[in-house]
C-alpha cells in the first residue's frame, strides 16, 4: 500500500489553501440543502418582520399617507413628535411607567413563583404550574376583570366596598383616570406568567442535584444562598431568555388596555405609544408620522434589552 | 488546634435527607404560593361560575362566587344572541379554527426545517441569520403593524385569511425553541451515521431528527396556537364573515351586564382549548423549555 496521497477532486479543501471568498462560495454550494430548508421560513421572516422595520425607518422621513406620492420631510416627523405632540409625551410617560412596573415585577414574580413551585413535590407542582400559567394562555379571559370591576353595583369590587360601607356610589373603575393605570397594570401582571415562567420552571429542574450536595459541604447554609450562588448562575441562559420576553411583553400590552378601557382611554390616562401608533397608523393613515412613532418605540425596546442584558450578566458574581 | 465539633441535624422528608431547607422557609413558601395562587385562580374560577349562572343570579347583589342553580342556557344563548347579526355564530368559530390550524401547521413545517438547518448544518451566514432571529424576539410584533399593512396590501392580501395565516408561519418563537432543543438533544453522531448510510440531508431531517424532537413540536405548536387562537380583531380584516371568535367575544361582552353570562360562556369555550392542550402536554413543554436558554 502506498502512503502517497492521491490527488482527488472531491477531497475537502483546506481553509488555508484558497481565498476566503472562494472558500465561502464552495461551502455555500456544498450546503445547498441547508439554504433550501431555511428558505421558506427565512423569506417570510424577511418580508414580514425585517422589511417592515426598514420601511418604517424610510417612511418616518416622509409624509406618506397611502394616497399621494410621499414627499421627503427629513426629521420633521420627529420634531413634531417631540416638540408639538403633547399626547405623545403623555404616551411615552405612560409606556415607561407601565414597562418599568410590569417588566421587572412580572420577571421577578415568574422567577419567584418558579422557584417556589420547584420546591413542591412533583404532583402538586404540575397543578400549581397550571394555576399560574393558565391566565396567560387563555386569551381574552382578562375581560372578566371588567366584570369584577364593573362600573355598576353588580361588579365584585363595587359590591364589596358598598357592603362594607366604604363607598355609597359605585366607582367607574375603568372610566376613572385615577384607577385606570393601576388596574391595567394588575391585569397585565395577572396574564404575564407565560413562556418565560415555563422557561424558569424548566431551568430550575435542569440544575444538577449533586451540585447542591457539594455546595452544602462547602458551607452553603440556606436556600437563599443556594439560589444565588448555584441555581441562578446555572440558569443564566434561561434568565436571559425570560428577560427578553418580559421586556417585549411589557411594551406590547396595548390590547389589554383597549379591551378594558376602550379607546381612547379616559383623559388618555392609559394612553401608550402603542395606542398612539394605532391611532395615527390605523385610523388616520398618517403613515409617515406613525412610522416615526414606531421607530421611537423600536429604539426604546432595543435600548432596554441591551441594558437588561448587561445587568443580568452580573448575577451570581 | 482543636476544632469545636458542630452537631449538624439533618431534616428529612420521607426517607430523603433535605439539605438547607428550614421548616420556617417551607411554611413561608406555602403561604406565599397559596395567596398568589388565589389571586391567579379566582378570576379564572369566576368566569366559569358566571357562565353557569341563570339570568336572575347574574343580577344578584352582592355577586356570589358560587352558583345556586347552574344552567347551560348561556352557552345556548351564544348561538341565538348572534343569530341577528349577519354572520352565524359558528362562522366566527370556524374562522378561528381554520386560521389556527393552517398557521400552526405551516409554522411547524417551515420552522422545523429552518431550525434543523440552523442547528445541525454548518454553512456560511448561519450565525448571522440566527442572530437576526434572536433580535426579532426583542420586538413586539404590533410595532410593525403599520408597515405590515402596507406590505399586505401590496400583495393584495388585505381582508383575506392569508393576511393572518402567512405571516404567522414565520413566527420566530417556535423556531427559536426548536433550534435550541435540536442542538441539545439530537446528537451529531446519529445524523452522521444516517448520512454515511446514504440518506439525503432532507431525509435525515425527516426520519432521524424530527422524531427525536417531538416535545419541541408540541411546544412550537402551542406557542403558535396560543397567538393565533387568541388573535382578536385584526386591522387587516374588514369583512364580518372573516372575523374571529375573539372579535365576537368582544362584541358580546361590550353589550353590558345583560350579556355578561353569554360573554363568560364564550370566554370559557375559548380558554378551555389551550388549557386542555397544555394540561395534556405539560411535561413535554417543560422539557423543551429546559433548552430555551439564551447565551449572552
Amino acid at each position: 500500500m502506498s502512503l502517497k496521497v492521491k490527488k482527488d477532486a472531491n477531497r475537502p479543501m483546506h481553509r488555508d489553501e484558497v481565498s476566503k471568498w472562494q472558500w465561502t462560495w464552495k461551502e455555500m454550494k456544498k450546503n445547498k440543502t441547508a439554504y433550501f430548508m431555511l428558505a421558506p421560513f427565512f423569506i417570510l421572516f424577511i418580508v414580514f418582520t425585517v422589511l417592515p422595520v426598514f420601511l418604517s425607518i424610510i417612511f418616518s422621513l416622509t409624509d406618506f399617507n397611502m394616497l399621494q406620492m410621499p414627499n421627503w420631510k427629513g426629521l420633521t416627523n420627529y420634531t413634531r413628535l417631540f416638540v408639538e405632540d403633547e399626547i405623545f409625551m403623555l404616551a411615552i410617560q405612560n409606556t415607561i411607567i407601565f414597562a418599568c412596573v410590569t417588566g421587572p415585577v412580572s420577571y421577578l414574580l415568574s422567577l419567584l413563583v418558579a422557584w417556589f413551585v420547584n420546591e413542591l413535590p412533583p404532583k402538586i407542582r404540575a397543578v400549581v404550574t397550571l394555576v399560574f400559567y393558565a391566565p396567560s394562555i387563555s386569551g381574552q379571559v382578562y375581560l372578566i376583570w371588567s366584570t369584577l370591576f364593573s362600573s355598576d353595583a353588580y361588579g365584585w369590587a363595587n359590591a364589596t366596598l358598598m357592603k362594607l360601607g366604604i363607598i355609597t356610589d359605585p366607582i367607574l373603575w375603568f372610566q376613572d383616570a385615577n384607577y385606570v393605570m393601576p388596574l391595567c397594570i394588575v391585569v397585565a401582571l395577572w396574564t404575564s406568567l407565560g413562556t418565560s415562567f415555563l422557561a424558569f420552571i424548566a431551568g430550575f429542574q435542569i440544575v444538577d442535584r449533586s451540585m447542591y450536595e457539594a455546595a452544602a459541604v462547602d458551607g452553603i447554609k440556606n436556600r437563599w444562598q443556594e439560589l444565588w450562588y448555584i441555581t441562578l448562575p446555572t440558569m443564566r441562559p434561561q434568565m436571559m431568555f425570560g428577560a427578553v420576553l418580559a421586556i417585549t411583553n411589557s411594551f406590547g400590552f396595548g390590547g389589554v388596555v383597549t379591551a378594558l378601557c376602550g379607546f381612547p382611554s379616559v383623559d388618555y390616562a392609559a394612553h401608550t405609544i402603542m395606542h398612539h401608533l394605532d391611532d395615527y397608523g390605523g385610523s388616520r393613515y398618517e403613515i409617515g408620522y406613525a412610522s416615526a412613532i414606531a421607530v421611537v418605540l423600536f429604539i426604546i425596546m432595543f435600548g432596554s434589552n441591551i441594558l437588561v442584558k448587561k445587568a443580568l450578566s452580573k448575577v451570581g458574581e | 488546634m482543636a476544632m469545636k465539633e458542630k452537631v449538624v441535624k439533618l431534616r428529612t422528608r420521607g426517607h430523603r435527607v433535605v439539605l438547607n431547607r428550614s421548616a420556617g422557609g417551607d411554611t413561608g413558601i406555602t403561604v406565599v404560593l397559596t395567596l398568589l395562587g388565589i389571586v391567579m385562580f379566582v378570576p379564572m374560577y369566576y368566569v366559569v361560575i358566571q357562565s353557569l349562572k341563570p339570568l336572575d343570579e347574574l343580577f344578584m347583589f352582592p355577586p356570589r362566587f358560587y352558583v345556586i342553580s347552574p344552567t347551560f342556557d348561556n352557552f345556548a344563548d351564544l348561538f341565538t344572541l348572534m343569530s341577528d347579526s349577519w354572520v352565524p355564530f359558528s362562522r366566527y368559530i370556524f374562522n378561528t379554527v381554520f386560521i389556527t390550524i393552517c398557521g400552526t401547521l405551516g409554522n411547524l413545517v417551515f420552522a422545523s426545517m429552518a431550525a434543523y438547518s440552523l442547528a445541525k448544518l454548518r454553512f456560511p451566514g448561519r450565525n448571522a441569520i440566527f442572530q437576526l432571529i434572536v433580535t426579532s424576539l426583542m420586538f413586539h410584533s404590533t410595532v410593525n403593524q403599520v408597515t405590515h399593512f402596507i406590505i399586505l396590501s401590496a400583495f393584495g392580501w388585505v381582508d383575506t385569511y392569508l393576511s393572518i395565516i402567512v405571516p404567522s408561519m414565520a413566527t420566530t418563537m417556535g423556531l427559536y425553541l426548536m433550534k435550541q432543543f435540536m442542538e441539545s438533544s439530537v446528537p451529531d453522531t446519529v445524523l452522521e451515521s444516517a448520512r454515511l448510510d446514504g440518506a439525503s440531508e432532507f431525509r435525515t431531517f425527516l426520519i432521524i431528527a424530527m422524531p427525536m424532537v417531538k416535545p419541541a413540536w408540541l411546544t412550537l405548536m402551542i406557542e403558535c396556537f396560543k397567538s393565533l387562537w387568541n388573535s382578536g380583531s385584526s386591522i387587516y380584516i374588514h369583512s364580518e364573515e372573516l372575523k374571529t371568535f375573539n372579535y365576537a367575544i368582544n362584541q358580546i361582552v361590550s353589550g353590558g351586564i345583560a350579556r355578561s353570562g353569554a360573554g363568560a360562556a364564550a370566554i370559557v369555550i375559548m380558554m378551555s382549548v389551550p388549557i386542555a392542550i397544555f394540561v395534556l402536554n405539560q411535561s413535554k413543554i417543560i422539557e423543551t423549555m429546559g433548552s430555551s436558554g439564551m447565551k449572552d
